[in-house]
């Protein structure tokens, strides 16, 4: 079956707006991806017919807007093949979800001494929570380094992983290089020495499918928003046991099962790590997003993207003094790149003037940056709905800017 | 092709941003201070000397945009030479220029710097012009911290 890109691109009524009076050309997707009809109506229509809160009425509205959150949760449950709903808990994005995990499966099991190792290629939200951690308990924090092409440095990573090591926590798909990590070799090394692997997935669950079962991983995190559904919604996936033996992230209503002044008992999963009123349209929204991706697709949504990064990394190496950054051989729809002394905030202006939004900046990676010495880099990043078409008019972009600095 | 941003990127800042004046580091600066963007990454460093009230000098060092390099290499050239409340009396300008509202601006008052008004119309650029004066404004005051436009 050929790609219905032009169905796709008919489903998200933004790619009809002008931007300073061209058409748009959206490649800042890593950042944030636009928004399919279909999860526009879900929302639209739960708050014009199924409104309320959740959980605790027994209207009929409460029950409408639950049954909707609830089913959302059993979609995703699906989509990334978890054992259960109980392991969907729902919380703000992926960034909420790795301080959830610092903060509770971390306090409660790792000590002063103890280590957490990442990777040199993570994202601010899978850095600082851990150092919030150590700086709390003494732990300590470990990076496997990577090479210039933005590889992790396996041998380095498993000599790594020591008996001080209590968790892995890894980038599933860099988003400054677009590496995608070989996350089933981590988890092979990690846990046959016995130590539990997150994996932060925001960046890859948009671009491949995500089956947490055959990975086997222990944690599994992501953002709505970059999976095409909206923002202020986001899933730690962790496996039933871990997530029951872990203590309670905040506390408040939802959460409980019984409240006294003198002891509280908590709700059991999900509802323990979900304290008060969740961002329910926005839950409901994620689910319309998920069955939108399914009747396209997964593995017609990689390929899809996979031929746009080829056509224009090898667009991109023809333009003298262009260097991408990030040229792992396994690798998402992301093209980071400099062009010499044109400083990307540069880039990013003059291709706005075109109508091509693309990314300028360290990308909430700054060792990254450090790591190339670079104050920043321009990210193009392509998703289910780009074409080629509109890389030829970044690449066009690309070299009239060039020509025009001169 | 870049019709929409001839207002802003005029051919004075990219021959600002190819061969930026008093680009090097001071000996025996009375005034050195560390400016950053977060938001862009650039970097810059501001070194002055002055003469009692006088500024007789004035050099960067650091990385940035070609806005942010053409707005500090102008601003090293323009105080030369003036006094530390004239070159306040120049922020103060540069400063409405940049985010104020057109019917306010005089830009005879601020000679060459004139050039960095079109960043009026690019709101997510205004920092990048401003970084440099920000920075002279703390030198002046004679603040040890670093800037930061955050
Ligand atoms: C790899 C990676 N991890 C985590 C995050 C954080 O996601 P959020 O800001 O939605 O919490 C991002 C977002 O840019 C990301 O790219």
């Amino acid at each position: 079956m050929t790609y219905p890109i032009e169905q796709i691109r008919a489903d998200f009524p933004i790619l009809n707006e002008k931007i300073r009076n061209k058409p748009l050309v959206y490649l800042d997707n890593a950042a944030s991806c636009q928004k399919p009809q279909a999860v526009i109506d879900s929302m639209v229509k739960l708050y014009s017919h199924d409104y309320a809160n959740v959980h605790r009425g027994v209207h009929t509205l409460s029950i409408r807007s639950t049954d909707q959150m609830e089913s959302a949760r059993h979609k995703i449950k699906t989509f990334i093949n978890a054992a259960s709903d109980k392991e969907i808990i729902f919380v703000r994005g992926a960034t909420e979800a790795v301080n959830l995990i610092a903060q509770t499966y971390g306090r409660a099991n790792i000590h002063a001494g103890d280590e957490i190792l990442i990777t040199a290629m993570e994202h601010h939200s899978n850095i600082v929570p851990w150092q919030m951690l150590c700086e709390q308990t003494g732990a300590i924090l470990k990076v496997a380094p990577m090479n210039v092409a933005g590889e992790l440095l396996m041998d380095e990573f498993e000599q790594l992983l020591s008996a001080k090591t209590k968790l892995v926590a890894v980038v599933h798909m860099s988003n400054a290089l677009g590496t995608l990590n070989p996350v089933e070799q981590i988890i092979a090394l990690a846990h046959a020495k016995n130590i539990p692997v997150m994996l932060d997935g925001a960046q890859a669950i948009p671009h491949t499918a995500v089956d947490v079962q055959k990975l086997d991983c222990d944690f599994y995190v992501f953002s709505g928003h970059k999976l095409y559904g909206p923002s202020g919604v986001g899933v730690l996936y962790g496996k039933q046991a871990l997530l029951e033996a872990m203590p309670p992230y905040q506390g408040g209503g939802d959460m409980i099962r019984t409240v006294s002044f003198e002891k509280s008992t908590y709700a059991g999963l999900p509802y323990k790590f979900e304290a008060g009123t969740p961002a329910i349209a926005e839950i409901i929204g994620l689910g319309a997003a998920v069955d939108y991706l399914n009747t396209i697709g997964m593995q017609a949504i990689a390929d899809h993207e996979a031929s746009l990064l080829a056509y224009a990394t090898q667009q991109a190496l023809q333009i003298d003094g262009l260097k991408i950054i990030g040229e792992a051989k396994e690798k998402g729809a992301i093209l980071s790149f400099t062009l010499g002394r044109i400083h990307p905030h540069d880039i990013g202006t003059m291709l706005d003037s075109l109508g091509i939004a693309i990314r300028a900046g360290h990308h909430c990676a700054m060792p990254v940056m450090d790591f190339y010495q670079l104050p920043a880099t321009a990210r193009a990043s392509f998703a289910m709905y780009n074409t080629k078409a509109e890389i030829d008019v970044l690449i066009s972009g690309i070299k009239n800017l060039i020509e025009m600095f001169g | 092709m870049f019709e929409d941003l001839r207002e802003l990127y005029q051919e004075v800042i990219f021959d600002h941003n190819r061969n930026p004046r008093n680009f090097h580091v001071m000996e025996n600066a009375d005034r050195q201070v560390d400016g950053f963007n977060p938001l862009c990454g650039d970097k810059l460093t501001l070194f002055l000397k002055l003469d009692g009230d006088i500024i007789t000098d004035a050099s960067f060092q650091g990385s940035g945009c070609a806005i942010s390099t053409a707005s500090v290499s102008l601003m090293t050239e323009i105080i030369k030479g003036k006094t530390q409340a004239q070159a306040e009396e120049l922020f103060t300008l540069f400063h409405e220029m940049t985010t104020g509202k057109e019917e306010h601006i005089n830009l005879e008052a601020v000679g060459k710097l004139a050039v960095l008004a079109g960043v009026r119309e690019f709101p997510a650029r205004v920092k990048c012009a401003t970084l440099a004066w920000h920075t002279l404004d703390a030198a002046l005051k004679n603040q040890q911290q670093a800037v930061s436009t955050e």
